[in-house]
């Protein structure tokens, strides 16, 4: 039953916030909605951890494991604590008239829709409709990166339209491969694309054909995963979205890509009982650290730097979902919580450094010490923490990714350790002086909201101190069911 | 295999036949209005064909793709594309980035490609059309190197939409199309893509005053 | 045999009488569809006789291949007219009607005819041969590809035995002779030297192809070579028919079908001209340099054809 409260609760809440226009409260109401979707997800949450895993609906139309539930969570949360953030942001982005009132009311609505899209993506047992909500929410989010309608952000979503687009198309070829080989097993008809279904009998698909779906659907997705090299569109759409969804694009909406390539990985494995699939992400994985670690370095815009430090991150959850085992899998969940909370995070501080300063470019963001302490160290403690400095909880994931690598994969530990090395140092120094650097710059005229901020970097902070044992078993749970 | 249901598939491989032929005539058009014509002729090959396969095979819930296809591809779309390029005056002639020649050598080489690969795909497959699979994969690939080719932002599109033709297609002669409810999602999506596109173009259009996407490259990596 | 005989001859013979009236009919038709008064549909015979009737001219410096050519280039067509599944099939000349040599005979024509225009030393003999050569280069393996096409169809690429698998045996679609079809249709219309190729009715030099390599020309040679165009004309229409319509040319030696045979041939041959009328009218002509790409889509169209018949009708 709750699992109707989650994916209505965005639905109605898109559909009242396109009715209700931008109306004064607007803001509020978009938190608001999103607060109950984090109430009906935690309810959600607690039933799956208290009676295990469950089919709901009709034929069985909705699937919630540990793995999706997980992720189910942590979207209702960030989607919650960025409308909190949006909540000012926006309004000093319409005083700076940047953005008017009809602008304000399409972001508010697809904002809710997004959310709601992405859920049904999370919580949907049919590889098909996984597939059709994919692309809602991709389709949600392209007038939103286009927000500010200036030629740059015109671009940019229109590469992001194109590029996943066309990425997505590959991603339906490979579900209609992956439907060929059930119908074949379970008969034609809307069950053969059930994922329960196709978990039951993966050992009688058709090797070949999957292999081949599995070559779409991780092309596919992986577009939209921001895996080199197919990732263009991630740092425009990032760089020229409003910050919110630049912190939505680069806290959910890529662990939901990446959750259906491991769904349909889990049935490959199954299928074809060996490591092709793991052997292909540890590759795109591996590009995509190293990659985006070595184009860090040469960004001056603030907004793309973070954003390739998205894709260097999710190449190496991907590498660590590739490399398969408890240990590996577990890493990889370890690290996309921690990528979502702490880069949200940043997203938001940098949000708020920008409207400060008037500009995106590194150059002209100077000293925010001095002038907004709360932004500055919250920027700084985000960028720590993401740069992986212990006692974060980013540390502790990427020290068991890189570990395991030594053991089962060492060739790629010097790759690996290299990228992180450069990823460091370059964010590093492009981020001091922009926190402790001298400045003319006068203070924000309003409180900034830093609430979020700090409740991210605090369960961060937490998580590389000490994982509850329930946490842990349920982390254990979820990366049990990825084949570890 | 009677002998009624072989007249069906030589009629629905000729139609698959029609469908790779527009995409040819697609990649070899340089109006934007020709364009669009070609487009809603491959959705109404599209539809009849599925259409045909549904009669043939009894199929009924093909009936339904085959009509979506018929009022979105053959009807709605074309019709929002031809009042868009009048609205937004732009019919004039596109120029392909590569000239047209060589992108139909590469289009060739894509054909044998995607016959290949689809050849031991299509030998598993039960249907009665399962050899039009790889015309079907071709005509993915054609469309994909018509958008890689154009530079104009509703040739573009036209290229999406005439890719997720062949997907369409690809699912019919591969397993008799999809479950109904992916299929009704997927032509939701398409539909809401195209109006966001729609919403799109103007604000292109406002911004650099034409739908020449070659104003759009000043986001690259230095 | 003496049957097949006089219907070859019978066949020759009325190709030879009936490429004029062809030609008559598409420029009547035109001149309706472009709205003037169209000239008699007997226009092409008049032309004919008034040419043989004059005396001609040649230049000093031609030499005797520039009289030759005229008889040659007719005689080949006369040829590929007699071999040609016209109304019956298999004649005595059918053994020699293979889709490859009738390639061979249609290149012989244009050989003499581009050597003739350079004969002379003109500039324009040269630049109408030079770009003759240029569509013909792309014309001929694409016209082979539709003949591949057919012959992968029939296993032979003896004309009489591809008409016999496509007319006489159950009826199946290929969707292959569809591209080949537009493929064939292109270049008939370029080798014709029709639009949107070449115009037959301008001599403006910037455009012209066939009529700047015949410019030379007088009286009875130019008849001959009119005659020739009138009878390449026909001799493709027939082609085409067999081809891709080829329903109605009487089989072996069953003479009881050769008057309604006659009749389908006439008709089709008229509804042919008037579709080429139409396209002719509807379309203009491209620049020169366009001709490649469009006879490079015509031998495209022709791959995918051959292409299509592995993946569909093996």
């Amino acid at each position: 039953m709750e699992i109707y409260w989650v994916l209505g609760i965005p639905l109605v809440g898109g559909i009242f916030l396109a009715l209700w226009g931008s109306r004064g409260n607007a803001p509020e109401i978009n938190a608001f909605f999103s607060l109950l979707t984090l109430i009906a997800a935690s309810i959600l949450t607690a039933r799956i951890v208290a009676d295990g895993p469950m089919i709901v609906g009709g034929e069985g139309w909705f699937f919630i494991d540990s793995f999706n539930v997980f992720l189910v969570t942590l979207t209702a949360f960030v989607a919650f604590t960025t409308s909190l953030f949006s909540r000012p942001y926006m309004r000093i982005e319409k005083e700076h008239s940047r953005l008017n009132d009809k602008r304000l009311r399409l972001y508010h609505s697809s904002y809710q829709i997004f959310i709601g899209a992405m859920l049904l993506a999370l919580t949907t047992n049919n590889m098909g409709i996984l597939w059709v909500s994919m692309e809602a929410a991709t389709l949600a989010t392209v007038l939103l990166v286009s927000l500010y309608r200036t030629p740059a952000s015109l671009e940019a979503a229109w590469k992001y339209f194109i590029l996943c687009g066309v990425g997505i198309a590959q991603a339906l070829f490979g579900t209609i491969l992956l439907y060929f080989a059930a119908e074949k097993v379970l008969g034609s008809g809307g069950t053969a694309l059930l994922w329960t279904h196709l978990n039951e009998v993966k050992g009688q698909l058709e090797p070949t054909v999957l292999q081949l779906a599995f070559v779409f659907l991780l092309v596919g997705y992986g577009t939209k995963v921001g895996l080199a090299p197919l990732h263009n569109w991630l740092p425009d759409a990032h760089a020229e979205g409003p910050t919110p969804v630049s912190a939505v694009l680069s806290g959910l909406l890529l662990n939901v890509a990446l959750y259906a390539v491991m769904r349909s990985k889990v049935l490959v494995d199954g299928a074809l009982g060996n490591d092709l699939a793991g052997n292909l992400m540890m590759g795109f994985g591996l590009l995509s650290v190293v990659l985006a670690a070595f184009l860090i370095k040469r960004q001056t815009d603030v907004k793309r730097m973070f954003a390739y430090s998205s894709i260097e991150h999710m190449g190496l959850v991907t590498f660590a979902f590739g490399m398969g085992g408890p240990v590996a899998s577990f890493a990889g969940l370890l690290h996309m919580t921690m990528h979502s909370l702490t880069k949200s995070a940043i997203f938001f501080a940098v949000g708020h450094a920008t409207q400060s300063a008037g500009t995106q470019l590194m150059a002209g963001i100077r000293g925010l010490i001095k002038t907004n302490p709360t932004i500055g160290w919250g920027l700084m403690l985000g960028t720590v923490a993401i740069l992986g400095v212990p006692p974060f909880g980013v540390f502790a994931s990427e020290f068991l990714i890189i570990t395991t690598a030594m053991h089962e994969h060492a060739w790629a530990t010097p790759f690996l350790l290299t990228a992180l090395g450069v990823a460091f140092a370059s964010i590093f120094g492009k981020v001091q002086p922009m926190v402790f650097g001298e400045t003319e710059l006068p203070r924000l005229p309003y409180q900034p909201a830093l609430t979020p901020v700090f409740m991210h970097l605090a369960l961060v902070l937490m998580l590389g101190l000490f994982i509850p044992p329930y946490l842990a078993d349920w982390y254990r749970q979820a990366a049990a069911l990825l084949g570890g | 295999m009677t002998l009624s249901l072989t007249y069906h598939l030589q009629v629905i491989n000729l139609l698959a036949a029609l469908l790779l032929l527009i995409s040819f005539a697609m990649l070899s058009q340089r109006r934007i209005v020709g364009l669009i014509t070609l487009f809603a002729w491959q959705g109404a090959a599209l539809s009849a064909s599925t259409a045909i396969v549904a009669w043939s095979t009894g199929q009924h819930h093909l009936y339904y793709s085959a009509a979506l296809t018929l009022v979105l591809k053959v009807i709605a779309m074309p019709w929002f594309f031809y009042r868009l390029v009048k609205k937004l005056d732009v019919d004039r002639d596109v120029e392909p980035m590569i000239n047209i020649p060589t992108t139909m050598l590469i289009g060739i080489v894509l054909v044998i490609f995607a016959f290949n690969l689809a050849m031991p795909i299509s030998q598993m497959s039960g249907t009665v059309m399962r050899s039009t699979l790889g015309i079907a994969m071709a005509t993915v690939l054609l469309a994909f190197l018509m958008m890689i080719t154009r530079s104009k932002a509703i040739p573009q599109v036209i290229g999406f939409l005439a890719m997720e033709n062949g997907l369409f297609f690809a699912a019919t002669s591969a397993t008799y199309g999809m479950p109904l409810v992916v299929e009704m999602g997927v032509a939701l999506d398409v539909l809401v893509g195209v109006f966001v596109l729609g919403i799109f173009f103007f604000q292109i259009r406002e911004t650099f005053d034409s739908l020449d996407l070659k104003h759009m490259e000043k986001l690259k990596e230095k | 045999m003496t049957t097949g005989i006089l219907l070859q001859i019978a066949q020759t013979l009325a190709a030879i009488l009936l490429a004029p009236l062809l030609m008559g009919w598409v420029n009547q038709c035109r001149a309706w569809l472009q709205g003037r008064s169209a000239p008699p549909i007997s226009q092409p015979y008049r032309t004919l006789r008034k040419l043989f009737q004059k005396d001609a001219v040649i230049a000093h410096n031609a030499s005797p291949l520039f009289r030759f050519a005229p008889y040659m280039v007719f005689a080949c067509m006369a040829l590929a007219a007699g071999i040609v599944p016209t109304i019956a099939n298999d004649l005595p000349f059918s053994p020699a009607a293979d889709a490859i040599a009738l390639v061979g005979v249609f290149a012989l024509a244009r050989v003499f005819l581009a050597l003739a225009a350079m004969d002379i030393g003109t500039s324009f003999g040269s630049l109408g041969a030079r770009r003759e050569m240029l569509v013909a280069f792309l014309a001929e393996p694409a016209l082979l590809m539709v003949f591949f096409t057919a012959s992968l169809i029939s296993q032979s690429t003896e004309l009489p035995v591809i008409v016999q698998t496509l007319a006489h045996k159950e009826f199946v679609i290929y969707p292959s002779m569809a591209f080949a079809a537009v493929a064939f249709w292109m270049i008939s219309v370029a080798e014709n030297a029709r639009i949107p190729v070449d115009n037959p009715t301008t001599h403006l030099e910037l455009t012209m192809i066939h009529e700047a390599m015949i410019l030379e020309y007088s009286a009875r040679h130019l008849a001959l070579i009119e005659w020739a165009v009138a009878l390449k004309l026909f001799t493709y229409s027939a082609l085409g028919i067999a081809l891709f319509l080829p329903w109605g040319i009487a089989p072996q030696g069953d003479l009881s079908a050769l008057p309604l045979a006659v009749l389908v041939l006439l008709l089709k041959m008229l509804l042919g001209g008037t579709v080429l009328s139409f396209m002719e009218a509807i379309s203009a002509k491209v620049r020169l340099f366009r001709a490649p790409e469009f006879l490079g889509t015509a031998f495209l169209l022709g791959v995918l054809g051959m292409l299509i018949h592995f993946l569909l009708e093996v």
